[in-house]
């Protein structure tokens, strides 16, 4: 046993091999990439551990009421039970009556095959995933400026000629350490407003290091732009040739001096001047934004931001310079382009755009009429189950929103009014203990399929190992189930191959074509970015010939500065912001199961400026409760001097009591309904250790004090 | 869709603060089903950025550069080149200079502040016209104005040593004029700043090459020659620019017998004293202050027009807590507060007047009464932040303007054995017993402790202690 794959966590998807450890078990090891070049962080190391763990699942479980025990079935039973639940509950309310919520870490082939049994199997327009919750922000405004949205529209490998490289909202030296290796040439200016590790580097690098409050970076950007104008560092000529809607654009940064800036953001002006004048004269420059921008009420506004100060300083569509996102989750990219979100059919095609419908009608082999419209974003759709309008049935694939989701607490109490939650998982995540049905499916390393990485490079994932007894692959399940819904046979296969070849017809002529893509091409090593339009086909760097836009203009976008949905206020005096440690993954659901992971950050903490935790009396490796308008986290203290003294941050990667979503904003953004992650309005509370559970009822807070 | 049951309102002033309350009218309106618009502006050129006019002084900006964004509503109109000449707030109608009316449901004025100019003789007409040479800096007629009076290398005298002052002083500066600026009071930003802070600000300008002359009085401008002093001497200039205070522009409200004092008086729901009557920005006085900055306009006009769109009816403006930012290239000062806290404050003084900077913090109470920093850019944004939000300040004052925290105490441990690898979470001792255990490369290293295979960062520390170790204890021959 010994074959190279990639990864199972994030989205820089980190090749490595897959063989027998020194005690047979499987082990993971480093193989070298043009993206990781032969790196690999602490969970890229511990990777193979859960594939055999004694946590993971096996046998299907159900159970009778939410109150009881699981019990082991065999599939048939299982199956056959949530078929015929979904059935019933569809003849009963309606096929809106049943949702599906997917994930960005699904393949290429399941985020396909799991938005054509929603809008087939099902029938239902209530299906969205947790990319929502991820690269939606960015999504909505790299469309929006480019007319398709890729999340590196260049190889990685680019980024190291450039002189100066801008992370917005980015800690890829906590969350995607090999990419650090394409970092260490070029000076960095990292916009964060915590003292991260890349931003350390930055500042050790000769970069810089700026720290906006909370929720205010559209302002920076507009800042950054201003300073660059009036320092004459724009490319007139470029924005004359390939863009449109400057004029626009820059009567709004146009109020956003730098003093100006600085009032609302708290970076110095001499900061934002000098960050405006490293990017615009360098040679080789990138923007590169990140959830710390994008998780935002304004997250598209924000994202847009970035893309106009890139935009004036002529940066995108030119061989060494740039902008990009910086994807997240494992599949990211490709899990945004295949249909599994409510507004989208395969190819990035619109769900609402006739001529979308007809081509997927056509390889579906079903009357357009048949498929459903737009249905409900993430929060919106989690927000509505169990409700008399929202669906009562919900099956969730590779997610676990008890913990992700904002305001956790409250859908938590959604999930629990539903008629039938299935979870198909590996592990017993918080999501799947309050499910009716947990069927336990194969992990990454168990299953071939395709993954498309932030680069928008389509790679190769390998059946290593064969799943233990009783598991079954995703697809599988899907397959079983539509089969037992009435689907004819050999519409859903379990066969990847055979998924990935419909997914290239379904894909063909959309922005994310992937007609020409074949496992041959990819066993060979050949290196394929979308579009993949043929069978010689491949687009390291896109829009350089033009962007795709009908004009092969970008445009600007007329963005101004929101602000964040709450503010603080005497009762809720501080910001919460939330993000990645280096050791977990998302909602930690598989990291707290590896040993040694789960050894290095066993549970949630809250780093806070020791004059903000003094003033509470909270002292190092105290426990606190944060708590926010919407609810409570527990955390250990830890002090951090570099800490702005009005904002604490809290990792998410804990459940329960130490869920930081159980304080998250879900105010959404009105283009991309991304919910406002990165912005809650908190006060720090001492917490008793020997009773960490106090509740604390909402609306309790003034009463309280 | 506009309805017939949209909310009229008529703006009257197109600067700023009215364009902005247009912006965030739309805003919270889009589609004008609440509210229909009228702003009327007496400048002919579309809503612009006052605040920048100095940048296009300096050459940094076209006039056409600092227009302010265009709301995208249908229920907006801007009239341009139109001026209110009467507010009849009992038939509810605003006449205009074209002879034609506006019918009102409520009234906003957003009539901003003109120049003061001194009575000095020499520098305006019997009508108010500034005469031959002198002009204000209020608008983009203004800078039109002073651009055809001054040339490079020509000799201009500023009048006035406020804010707009100095950053017209530094913009002249910056296009090569030869810059002479006058200020009656003991010291400049005299408002602002205390005078140990003006001094040294002072020094800034005269290395600039600009003259500047404190606690002296004008006594007349001289066209073609400059602007004399009360001692006697004269400031060369072809140009006088007066920057020496506003006045509200309250003619309009108080010919309708609306209740003025130096501004328009409003409450904290921005009315006047009739209730249709609304007033905000530099025209309006508010007793929680905020006249002659943009930002409390601002925040008026995003008060008043949620109020006025519904959007939140009862939201309420409670005064400024402004904090001044001098836009001089070059040159980084910020004050709030009290410039000269009493004895009730504990105050922080650090003077530096060879390195041209000096700060200034009054902290009653845990909070800050006052600041005055120049020179001290970084930590103006967090003392300001601080100072506006009433929140307490760390107890190392120190350490707040000087920006280095005291070293915590509580990372000895973690220095004792320090993470080198953190990727991949390996200490320095674990480095140390593999190497104890064999391990004498990188290579070695890398797999047995996997440092260095995650960002690669700390490659060259690796390899610092390995060369150290292997150099104490060289390989075992054989």
């Amino acid at each position: 046993m010994s074959a190279a794959t990639h990864c199972p966590y994030c989205a820089l998807q980190c090749a490595m091999f897959v063989e027998a450890g020194p005690e047979g078990a499987p082990a993971t090891r480093p193989a070298a990439f043009p993206t990781n070049r032969g790196g690999l962080c602490r969970k890229g190391w511990t990777a193979a551990e859960l594939l055999a763990s004694p946590q993971r699942l096996t046998r299907p479980l159900v159970r009778a009421e939410r109150t009881a025990e699981f019990t082991e079935t065999d599939w048939d039973g299982a199956l056959d039970r949530v078929a015929a639940k979904l059935a019933g509950l569809r003849a009963e309310h309606g096929p809106d009556a049943v949702a599906v919520f997917g994930s960005g870490g699904l393949t290429n082939e399941k985020s396909y095959l799991l938005g054509k049994f929603a809008r087939l199997a099902l029938g239902t327009s209530q299906i969205d995933y947790n990319g929502r919750f991820c690269m939606s922000s960015a999504a909505a405004a790299g469309t929006r400026a480019f007319g398709i949205d890729r999340g590196l529209p260049f190889p990685l490998p680019d980024l190291a000629s450039a002189e100066v490289v801008l992370l917005a909202g980015a800690n890829p030296a906590e969350t995607m350490p090999p990419m650090m290796g394409h970092l260490a040439a070029p000076r960095l200016i990292v916009v964060d407003p915590r003292s991260t590790a890349t931003a350390e580097q930055a500042v050790a690098g000769g970069g810089l290091h700026l720290a906006p409050r909370p929720g205010t970076d559209a302002a920076l950007a507009l800042g950054l732009l201003h300073a660059a104008r009036a320092q004459h560092l724009l490319d007139e000529e470029y924005i004359a040739a390939r863009t449109s809607g400057f004029e626009a654009a820059w009567a709004h940064a146009a109020g956003f001096w730098p003093e100006r800036a600085e009032q609302v953001t708290g970076v110095a002006a001499h900061r934002i001047r000098e960050a405006a004048r490293l990017l615009g004269t360098a040679r080789g420059a990138y923007v590169l934004t990140g959830r710390g921008s994008e998780q935002h009420a304004t997250g598209t506004e924000t994202a847009s931001a970035w893309i106009n100060l890139a935009l004036a300083l002529g940066l995108p569509g030119r061989e060494g310079s740039g902008y990009g996102c910086i994807t997240g989750q494992g599949n990211g990219q490709g899990g945004r382009e295949h249909g599994q979100k409510a507004d989208q059919l395969p190819g990035y095609r619109r769900i609402d755009d006739a001529a979308a419908r007809g081509h997927v009608a056509g390889v579906w082999g079903v009357d357009p009429a048949e498929l459903p419209g737009p249905g409900r974003s993430a929060f919106e759709l989690l927000d509505a189950l169990g409700t008399d309008a929202g669906p009562r049935a919900l099956l969730v694939l590779g997610s676990n929103p008890a913990v992700s989701a904002p305001d956790a607490g409250r859908v938590r109490n959604r999930l629990s009014a539903l008629d039938l939650l299935v979870v198909c998982d590996f592990v017993m995540s918080e999501t799947a203990a309050m499910a009716d049905v947990v069927l336990p499916v194969a992990q990454w390393a168990e299953e071939a399929g395709t993954m498309t990485n932030l680069e928008g490079r389509l790679l190769r994932r390998r059946a290593v190992l064969e799943p233990p007894e009783g598991v079954r692959t995703d697809l599988e399940v899907l397959s079983a189930l539509a089969r037992r819904l009435g689907q004819p046979a050999g519409r859903f296969p379990a066969d990847p191959d055979a998924v990935l070849a419909e997914l290239g017809r379904a894909s063909a002529g959309g922005g994310a074509d992937y007609a020409g893509v074949t496992p041959e091409r990819l066993e060979a090593g050949e290196e394929l970015f979308w579009p993949v339009a043929d069978a010689r086909a491949t687009t390291p760097r896109m829009f350089l010939e033009g962007f795709a836009h009908p004009d092969g203009r970008a445009r600007f976008a007329a963005v101004g500065y929101r602000g964040a949905a709450e503010g603080v206020d005497a009762d809720f005096p501080l910001l919460a912001t939330t993000g990645r440690v280096m050791g977990h993954y998302q909602s930690g659901a598989q990291t707290r199961r590896i040993a040694e992971l789960a050894g290095a950050e066993p549970e949630a903490f809250v780093e806070v400026h020791p004059d903000t935790g003094a003033r509470v009396g909270l002292g190092e490796g105290d426990w606190a409760r944060v708590v926010s308008r919407r609810g409570a986290t527990l955390a250990r203290v830890r002090h951090r001097a570099e800490a702005r003294t009005d904002t604490v941050f809290v990792p998410f990667h804990f459940g329960g009591d130490q869920a930081a979503n159980n304080l998250t904003n879900p105010a959404l953004d009105p283009f991309s309904r991304m919910p406002e992650f990165k912005v809650s309005a908190v006060r720090l509370e001492k917490a008793d250790p020997a009773d960490p559970a106090e509740p604390v009822p909402p609306g309790a807070a003034a009463a309280g004090g | 869709m506009v309805t017939h049951s949209a909310r009229r309102i008529v703006v009257i002033g197109n600067g700023m603060v009215g364009a902005r309350f247009a912006e965030e009218v739309a805003r919270r309106d889009p589609e004008g089903e609440r509210v229909r618009l009228t702003v009327v502006g007496a400048e002919d050129e579309p809503a612009y950025n006052r605040v920048l006019l100095p940048g296009v002084l300096a050459g940094r900006f076209g006039p056409g550069d600092i227009r302010l964004p265009v709301p995208e509503s249908p229920a907006v109109e801007v009239r341009t080149g139109t001026a209110a000449v009467e507010l009849d707030p009992v038939g509810r109608r605003v006449l205009l200079d074209d002879g034609t009316a506006l019918d009102y449901d409520e009234a906003v004025l957003a009539t901003g502040a003109g120049a003061a100019f001194p009575p000095i003789p020499g520098l305006a007409a019997a009508d108010g016209a500034p005469e031959d040479g002198v002009t204000a800096l209020r608008d983009l007629a203004d800078c039109r104005r002073l651009g055809a009076l001054a040339r490079p290398g020509g000799p201009v005298v500023v009048l006035g040593g406020g804010v707009l002052g100095l950053e017209a002083a530094r913009a002249l500066a910056e296009r090569g004029m030869r810059v002479s600026l006058v200020e009656s009071s003991p010291w400049i930003m005299r408002r602002q700043i205390d005078r140990p802070a003006a001094e040294i600000l002072a020094g800034h300008y005269t290395r600039l090459g600009v003259a500047v002359h404190s606690w002296r009085v004008a006594s007349r401008w001289i066209p073609g020659t400059g602007l004399e002093l009360d001692d006697g001497r004269v400031l060369a200039g072809d140009a006088l620019v007066v920057t020496a205070g506003v006045k509200a522009r309250t003619g309009l409200a108080a010919g309708a017998g609306i209740a003025v004092e130096h501004g328009v008086l409003v409450d904290d729901g921005l009315a006047t004293s009739d209730p249709r009557v609304h007033a905000i920005g530099d025209c309006a006085q508010h007793s929680g202050g905020g006249a002659g900055l943009v930002q409390p306009g601002w925040e008026q006009a995003a008060v008043l027009a949620d109020r006025l769109t519904g959007a939140c009816p009862e939201a309420r403006y409670s005064g400024a807590r402004p904090v001044t930012r001098l836009k001089a290239e070059g040159i980084e000062l910020a004050s709030m507060g009290e410039a000269e806290a009493d004895g009730t404050a504990e105050t922080v003084t650090i003077a530096d007047p060879h390195g041209g900077r000096y700060a200034k913090l009054s902290v009653r109470g845990e909070r800050i009464a006052g600041a005055v920093l120049l020179g001290f850019p970084d930590p103006a944004s967090e003392i300001a932040r601080m100072y506006e939000q009433r929140a307490p300040v760390p107890a190392d004052r120190l350490a707040l303007l000087t920006g280095r925290p005291a070293p915590a105490s509580d990372q000895g441990a973690a220095a004792a054995d320090p993470t080198v690898c953190r990727c991949n979470g390996v200490s320095r001792a674990d480095l140390e017993s593999a190497w104890l255990d064999g391990a004498r490369t990188r290579p070695d290293i890398a797999a047995a402790t996997r440092a260095t295979t995650g960002c690669g960062g700390c490659t060259r520390d690796v390899d610092a202690l390995l060369a150290g170790w292997n150099g104490a204890s060289p390989l075992p021959a054989g």
